[in-house]
């Protein structure tokens, strides 16, 4: 494990050491080891990496960080924990494999977290997302009281049963790290490993963005802009989804289920916008979330109906 | 005789259905032994977060041996009928049936003799069908499999055999999992498999393994362990039976720990940090120990204290585990105390006009809508409950708005409780305040109900307005469904009031509730009055018998009819039960039967009714007269006292009716030859009959 490192690069003194040593122990196992997805999220399932993915029969093991923004969570920078932009490992095993808690736990002793010292807890939290039209059951996992990932087994994404099953693990990269680093204020995290004059803290990256974006997120986002923008992104994506099905051989295909896709998602953001601002009502709130389901739904079809999501599988009997 | 030993060894169960899932498994497992012919001595189950298992003792080698005679066509029957029997019956040619005569002739027989198969097959068999139907409340797929159980199994024990011989494992494998005689113990403290023979051996070597496999074990060792080490730190533990039930339920070897928070975090309300703590850590709180009176374990004082159960023997003591839950608890109260704070800088008034977006029913509008129904209510029945007016308003202007508070929103069950923190906060006056926790009360039967006049007044007004516009919408409960508590609300209302002695018309309150809802729901209205009455009627009498009344003078006293006072209503009861308690009560009731039975009879025969005044011109006997004196007396006597609510003086007035009612069916006879006589004689009875109405209808009254 991590005593063969320079003591800077170890996961248990830098917040980039912690997110290297997940990315070894996952790339050792044979994942992929993908980088965050270019556009605003809400969590690390929003990437197509998981969300597409999880769909469909063929095999998929990947493993990322993904910056995931929750536009209310801001607190200026004031609160200890809470950040509207922090970061999630993802880690996503199609089919799950039957040592998966296994596997979980040799990653947290990975990076140092030796579960002979610790409480070790899988706590019931069945995760549902109403806007992905997703549910699969799992746990919390807490280490000593403290939740530190997110296991899911996915059952359904998209309003599709999934078969196989994925196993999904998310990490609160921010809270696991102040759990190894011993530190009780986020922006207090070593980022890079260093000491003295040449340390970084997660406050020299992201106290000032969390400040700003904080403002931004409550006061003065635009939120004229922002309705017109959910409206683009939902016509586009539903533009993108009709031009997309296409006839290829005998099979019903699509040729544009991810452009469509990057449309939901941005949609989903700019709804969390609008919420953070206070400006839907709570019964619009409820269509709205239907609203991005519905992309949702058209865009797990649309996968379905290519190749990554297993179409070629189902070609001879499309007909 | 042989013993089954089932384990179902799985990822973790989820808490709160564990001890559903024992219960079911064993009523599922025994039920098919049954069915399958097969009986046992005793069975058991046990459940920890990772396994599910079943210990069946002495169940039979194997199922009785089974005779069955099929009968078949008349010998000579059709080629097809026979085949079809032959085909029905199993049996390789008609040959094998024998042929038995009756009265209409020779039919051919067949004679099944079924053996009793053997019990380890039986059960292997429908083994996997009960895994495969289990009833939990949310099942999953993994991996590529189909088969669904709680989160994915890992491995079945199912051994079956005699105490005195190696048992034999059931054969059967289902989603790919074969039965065998493998588990392992502790998560982390022995994760090695291990073979087990039958239940004894097998609770020893998980014990062995670290695991308490028995749920209660583990809920008497948390529950001894916490008050043991709350008492060494000189503490009180604050005993949480919901709570020890869950954390039972997460852990195999529970390990108890202390750790401490800082004191600054006892200055927000008391039942904030414990909701914290409890809720979102799963760890019981201390309270500082109390020297005086104990009893209130809510008016105790927090200590800067924490119990947590671990599922961890951690090589260092625990060090790290206890410090990591006290940065924990120490960021939750942290946020805790935020929110708090930052509710405080919001007055609860300025909150109200959120309601207007928050639908309380599609059909009876916002929450404004409804927090503007109560407030009008409320004023109106401050007349009726004492209370001051304005402050019933304001209160119930204010009680719903710490809904849309940070803490509420945190912690659901603290509704009300921080809306008095708040209102206090904001200076508003003490009943005030206080209503805006206890208008939601009474909760359940067993709660308590408030008494301040504007408490009442506000939790009266939320329960009228409640039903009446649930009435009017017609989504009143039937059978089991009550989605909205309308059952509950009834008897909160009917406890209010007695609890209060608040006299009031309960048809007038509910017209003024009814009065209140959108007039476009109103279609109906004046049906919902009495169908209300009615439904409080029901309730009270749930609540009258519950208390120990009997039901027949409920019923007595509501066959009266018009009743829609309570508070009278109860004392007519109680009135009416001690009258009968007497010696005089007993034998004017009696003497009443006895009347009433003549009459009945009497008007049966004749196809008439005997009502009227008697004719004091016909009285030939003495005690014809003084019956008939007597009951004028009564009559204005007890008419006057009811009119008094003077129901023991009524109650007085009529026990002294007895003697003279005996005098006259001792000297008296009814049934006479002389019709006018005979006539006259009924309706002198009748008039027994109408006495007794002043304060019941004694005909709902039974011997």
């Amino acid at each position: 494990m991590s005593s063969d490192l320079p003591p800077h690069m170890r996961p248990e003194r830098s917040f980039q050491g912690l997110i290297l040593g997940l990315q070894s122990y996952w790339a050792d196992y044979g994942c992929v080891i993908l980088q965050p997805y270019d556009m605003e999220v809400g969590a690390g399932t929003f990437h197509p990496a998981t969300t597409l993915r999880a769909l469909g029969p063929k095999p998929w093991n990947a493993a990322y960080v993904q910056p995931s923004r929750r536009p209310k969570d801001g607190r200026y920078g004031e609160n200890p924990n809470r950040l509207q932009h922090y970061y999630q490992f993802q880690v996503i095993l199609k089919p799950s494999p039957i040592d998966l808690q296994d596997l979980y736990l040799r990653s947290l002793y990975a990076i140092g977290i030796n579960p002979s010292l610790h409480d070790i807890r899988f706590v019931e939290d069945d995760w549902e997302s109403p806007t992905l039209g997703a549910r699969g059951l799992g746990w919390e996992c807490w280490c000593d009281g403290m939740e530190v990932s997110q296991f899911t087994y996915f059952q359904q994404v998209a309003g599709f049963e999934c078969a196989p099953v994925s196993g999904e693990l998310t990490y609160g990269l921010e809270r696991l790290a102040m759990y190894v680093q011993g530190v009780d204020r986020v922006f207090e995290l070593n980022f890079n490993g260093r000491e003295g004059a040449r340390k970084v803290t997660y406050g020299d990256v992201f106290l000032q963005a969390e400040e700003e974006y904080s403002r931004h997120n409550f006061e003065y986002a635009d939120t004229d802009m922002l309705f017109e923008q959910f409206r683009m992104a939902e016509q586009a994506c539903r533009r993108y989804i009709d031009a997309g099905w296409a006839t290829v051989g005998n099979s019903r295909r699509h040729l544009l289920a991810l452009p469509a896709y990057d449309q939901c998602i941005k949609a989903s953001h700019v709804f969390n916008l609008l919420d953070a601002r206070g400006v839907i009502s709570v019964t619009e709130r409820q269509s709205y979330i239907l609203r991005v389901r519905e992309l949702a739904k058209a865009c797990g079809e649309a996968w379905l109906a290519t190749a990554a999501g297993g179409a070629d599988a189902y070609a001879g009997s499309a007909a | 005789m042989p013993d089954l030993l089932l384990e179902l060894f799985s990822e973790e169960i989820p808490a709160r259905m564990q001890a559903r899932a024992a219960d079911d498994l064993r009523k599922l497992f025994t039920d098919r032994l049954v069915a399958a012919g097969l009986s046992y001595e005793s069975a058991k189950t046990f459940v920890t977060p990772r396994r599910l298992t079943l210990a069946v003792e002495g169940i039979p080698v194997k199922q009785a041996d089974l005779r069955e005679e099929k009968k078949g066509p008349r010998v000579g029957a059709p080629q097809a009928a026979v085949a079809g029997f032959v085909q029905a019956a199993g049996l390789a040619s008609i040959n094998e049936a024998t042929i038995q005569a009756d009265k209409k002739g020779d039919f051919y027989v067949a004679v099944m003799e079924r053996r009793g198969r053997l019990a380890r097959e039986v059960i292997g068999e429908f083994l996997p069908q009960i895994i495969r139907e289990f009833p939990w409340p949310k099942s999953m797929r993994w991996g590529s499999g189909s088969l669904a159980w709680i989160r994915p199994l890992h491995s079945i024990v199912a051994t079956f055999g005699p105490a005195t011989e190696e048992p034999d494992i059931l054969a059967f494998s289902i989603g790919g999992i074969a039965a065998g005689n493998e588990t392992r113990g502790h998560r982390f403290l022995a994760p090695q498999a291990f073979a087990v023979r039958r239940f004894e051996d097998y609770e020893r070597k998980l014990e062995a393994a670290k695991v308490v496999l028995d749920r209660e074990r583990r809920k008497q060792i948390i529950a001894a362990d916490a008050k043991n080490l709350a008492f060494a730190q000189g503490y009180e533990l604050i005993e949480d039976t919901a709570l020890l039930d869950e954390v039972a339920g997460l852990v195999e070897w529970p390990i108890l720990l202390v750790g401490s928070f800082d004191e600054v975090f006892l200055s927000i309300p008391s039942e904030i940090v414990r909701a914290t703590i409890r809720n979102n850590q799963k760890c019981f709180v201390l309270a500082q120990a109390a020297p005086r009176t104990t009893e209130q374990s809510q008016a105790k004082e927090l200590a800067p204290r924490f119990v947590l159960v671990a599922n961890m023997e951690a090589q260092d003591g625990g060090h790290a585990i206890v410090a990591g839950n006290e940065r924990v608890i120490r960021a939750r109260l942290a946020d805790a105390r935020f929110f708090y704070e930052t509710d405080l800088k919001t007055r609860l008034e300025a909150r109200l006009p959120k309601f207007k977006a928050i639908v309380f029913h599609e059909k009876l509008g916002t929450q404004w809508e409804r927090i503007g129904r109560i407030e009008r209510l409320a004023a109106s029945l401050a007349a009726k409950t004492g209370a001051d007016g304005q402050r019933a308003a304001r209160a119930a202007r204010l009680a719903k708005s710490d809904l849309l508070t940070e803490v509420v929103g945190e912690f659901p069950e603290l509704q009300g409780l921080m809306g008095k923190y708040y209102a206090l906060a904001q200076g508003e006056d003490a009943s005030v305040a206080a209503a805006c926790e206890e208008h939601y009360k009474p909760v359940g039967p067993n709660d308590r109900v408030p008494t301040h006049p504007v408490s009442v007044t506000v939790a009266l007004a939320d329960k009228l307005d409640a039903l009446t516009g649930f009435w009017i919408i017609d989504e009143k409960p039937t059978g089991s469904k009550d989605p909205y508590a309308l059952r509950r609300a009834a008897l909160g209302v009917i406890r209010l009031i007695l609890a209060n002695d608040l006299r009031l018309s309960l048809s007038q309150a509910l017209r003024l509730g009814c009065s209140l809802h959108n007039s476009s729901n109103g279609g109906g209205v004046d049906h919902v009055i009495p169908d209300l009455l009615a439904f409080f009627a029901e309730r009270l009498k749930v609540q009258l018998r519950e208390q120990g009344a009997r039901h027949d003078l409920v019923d007595a006293v509501f066959a009266l009819g018009n009743q829609d006072d309570l508070v009278l209503i109860v004392r007519r009861i109680e009135a009416l039960a001690r009258l009968l308690a007497t010696e005089d009560g007993k034998n004017l009731l009696s003497g009443y039967k006895r009347a009433t039975s003549i009459i009945r009879i009497e008007e049966k025969n004749d196809r008439r009714a005997y009502v009227g005044n008697p004719d004091a011109s016909l009285y030939r006997q003495s005690e014809e007269q003084a019956l008939a004196g007597a009951i004028a007396e009564v009559r204005t006597q007890a008419a006057s006292a009811v009119a008094h609510e003077d129901f023991e003086g009524a109650m007085r007035a009529l026990a002294t009716l007895r003697p003279h009612v005996d005098a006259f069916f001792d000297k008296v006879t009814v049934n006479v030859e002389d019709a006018e006589l005979r006539e006259n004689r009924l309706k002198l009875l009748n008039q027994i009959r109408d006495a007794t109405r002043a304060v019941a209808d004694f005909s709902r009254i039974e011997a």
